[in-house]
């Protein structure tokens, strides 16, 4: 493994044992995370992200395959892995009743952080973090955002090479999401830090150097997000139908349409070729009293992108 | 440099644990709520129990039927009442009122007196006719005793009336006389019997329900993972988990042994150093079981549920109470599971007993095997992952 891969999975496969029978949560995952980058892990919630991270940390035992992180194997060596990463869980929780800086000093003393570094350390990370002011105050009385915030600052106190961060942003307001990423980019700019990230959000995928798009267990597609966005055919048409349940009948099918997405009162359609088939469906629709307003052709985003790869998947392993 | 490894994994390894101990005694001392009741608790247990498990009953409210209403019987009653068992406060007029009195709860004993009762004094075959109430063993038992005695008291006295009434002036004592001693507890004072294996009982729901609450309460908030995920190894997470409820057991059974003697007046007779070591291993074992549970249940609520039934069994069958010897061999061995019940034995012979070591070597052979097993037991079963 050559020296750059901070994260390395092969064919994993996470199965559990249910009451059901067997559930394969992770199904063949194989993917490469470059030291320094940001690496998205996207999909909807179930997909198996946050198996995926918790057994390239050792939290899970694997079924099958190969995980390893910084070239230490997630099962064999899984202490020095977790002298050298931090993580923030999903439902990640730091003790409510020590306040910021006991739980900065904890999470300092568990990681082997030495005094004079805490004392140079922990205000630093504060600082970064917007927490100085707050020190005295209880985690349990943060605000969402605040804890995040701190519970980043916590697992960042050893100077960790690579941070695995499980849905972040969950329930954080828009402008805290906002903040949060922009201390990801400064981390990243400033010290080099590799970061992999589970996010449901297609904008914070944007905000990724690469992504993975996760399905029902399976990698379906891994590469910039600009490259994933060129792996859907055709280009974008949005309009909004003054007839929305009709219209999307009508357009549906229609000769040229490849894919249609509902954004809101707004119909996304994927077409062949624009220019032509932009006046063949106001055609269409005219012809059965529905005005299209504000038709035109947008750049795909992640979200459509997204929507359109995990439909072609899910029709594929339908038989469709 | 292989050396320098060991001593700087163990450096690290002891950092961790006190970074774990130093957290759970800021977090401990925080939620003064929760200390509170940790350390007011059991003493108020102690005495709500000790005077609810009272296992004499005296002062039965009685009801008498007086049908000859002489010297004779009224002596008989006077004779009830002064003994303390029974406390006189209804009369009525026959043996069918005296039922329906304890029917209606106004009474649980009660005293039917027939007709002529000092002829049939004089003639020696006199009848007294003792009604109880079954549905209360403890009544039952002291009544039944009291009355017993009582009876045969005043018989005797009569009996040695009628002989020197005969002109056998000196007649000296009854041939057979019993004489006993009770030892340990001359008095026999309940709370000499009660108040060691209740101590060592409230320890025990401390140990066992604090362990499993705080490990629960961790997974169920999901601090847990962040722990996990850092290089605490189990054993150090255990330890340091472990350490400040040791210290809050020790102290809660301390509190109670000495308001035992205060309060109770319950002496101490035996070795303090001897319980003090036998109580860490009592307290290791009640916080191992307290890990099993926790590694057994999901919840806080589920967690408390299965520390109210391990308790419910550790009262009824460790010989808090109920006498082991009489329990059927199954019953008998669901009770060995629990460390109370060797404790049990070492308490009552440290404490009220003042016996050493060589008396109680089985016992504490026991617990101390108890201990080491079922914390074997917890660290391997204490999950190092998640599923």
């Amino acid at each position: 493994m050559s020296d750059d891969i901070a994260i390395c999975t092969q064919d994993l496969v996470k199965r559990f044992r249910t009451l059901r029978g067997m559930v394969t949560a992770v199904n063949g995952v194989t993917l490469q995370v470059r030291r320094g980058e940001t690496y998205g892990l996207i999909g909807p919630d179930g997909a198996g992200k946050t198996t995926t991270t918790r057994v390239i940390l050792g939290l899970l035992k694997r079924t099958a395959g190969e995980s390893s992180v910084l070239g230490y194997d997630s099962m064999r060596n899984t202490y020095e892995i977790r002298e050298r990463v931090g993580y923030i869980a999903q439902q990640f929780a730091l003790p409510a009743d020590l306040t910021v800086q006991e739980n900065m000093r904890f999470f300092a003393d568990i990681q082997d952080v030495s005094a004079e570094e805490q004392q140079r350390r922990i205000p630093e990370l504060l600082e970064f973090a917007g927490l100085t002011h707050f020190t005295k105050r209880l985690a349990g009385r943060l605000s969402g955002g605040m804890k995040k915030k701190l519970a980043l600052a916590c697992s960042l106190v050893h100077e960790p090479q690579v941070v695995l961060l499980d849905e972040p942003t969950l329930g954080v307001d828009p402008v805290s999401r906002r903040e949060f990423w922009n201390l990801l980019g400064n981390l990243r700019a400033e010290k080099g830090l590799t970061i992999f990230v589970c996010t449901p959000y297609m904008d914070e995928a944007e905000r990724c150097s690469r992504v993975g798009l996760m399905y029902q267990g399976r990698l379906i597609a891994h590469d910039s997000p600009k490259m994933i966005k060129r792996l859907v055919p055709g280009r974008l048409l949005e309009f909004t139908p003054s007839n929305f349940v009709p219209a999307r009948q009508i357009v549906t099918g229609m000769e040229g349409v490849l894919e249609v997405q509902t954004y809101g009162v707004m119909l996304h359609l994927f077409v062949d070729d624009v220019a032509r088939r932009r006046q063949e469906i106001a055609g269409a629709l005219a012809a059965q009293g529905i005005t299209c307003v504000g038709m035109r052709e947008i750049e795909p985003r992640m979200e459509e992108a997204f929507i359109s790869l995990i439909r072609r998947q899910s029709d594929q392993s339908h038989g469709v | 440099m292989a050396r320098d490894t060991v001593f700087g994994g163990a450096r690290k390894s002891w950092k961790r644990v006190s970074a774990l101990m130093r957290k759970e005694f800021t977090q401990l001392l925080r939620d003064w709520r929760t200390l509170v009741m940790i350390l007011v608790a059991p003493l108020l247990e102690m005495f709500l129990l000790a005077y609810a498990v009272s296992l004499t009953v005296d002062h039965i409210p009685t009801v008498i039927a007086d049908l000859s209403l002489d010297t004779r019987s009224r002596d008989f009653v006077n004779a009830l009442e002064i003994s303390g068992f029974f406390d006189v406060d209804l009369y009525v007029a026959d043996e069918s009122e005296v039922i329906r009195a304890i029917d209606e709860g106004r009474a649980r004993a009660g005293v039917v007196i027939p007709p002529d009762f000092s002829v049939h004094i004089e003639r020696g075959d006199a009848q007294v006719l003792l009604l109880l109430d079954g549905s209360d063993a403890f009544t039952l038992q002291s009544g039944y005793g009291a009355a017993l005695a009582i009876a045969q008291a005043q018989a005797t006295e009569l009996m040695m009336e009628k002989i020197s009434r005969r002109g056998a002036f000196d007649i000296g004592q009854l041939p057979i006389s019993t004489s006993t001693r009770i030892l340990y507890n001359p008095d026999m004072d309940d709370m000499t019997f009660i108040i060691p294996a209740l101590a060592a009982m409230l320890v025990q729901v401390v140990a066992v329900g604090m362990t499993a609450m705080s490990v629960v309460r961790e997974r169920e908030v999901g601090t847990i993972e962040q722990l996990l995920v850092t290089p605490v190894r189990p054993l150090e997470l255990i330890v340091g988990k472990l350490t400040p409820n040791i210290l809050i057991a020790a102290i809660d059974l301390a509190c109670v042994i000495l308001f035992g003697n205060l309060w109770f007046g319950v002496a101490f007779k035996g070795d303090l150093w001897l319980f003090v070591w036998l109580s860490l291993v009592f307290i290791i074992s009640g916080l191992g079981l307290g890990l099993l549970v926790s590694t057994v249940t999901r919840t806080q609520k589920e967690a408390q549920q299965a520390t109210a039934v391990l308790m419910l069994v550790a009262m009824m069958l460790s010989g808090f109470i109920y006498p082991r010897a009489p329990m059927p061999p199954l019953v008998r061995a669901v009770g060995n599971l629990i460390p109370l019940t060797y404790f049990n034995n070492i308490i009552r012979g440290i404490v009220t007993k003042g016996v050493g070591l060589t008396f109680i070597w089985h016992d504490t052979l026991v617990l101390i095997g108890y201990a080491i097993l079922v914390m074997l037991l917890a660290a391997l079963t204490f999950k190092k992952r998640l599923d």
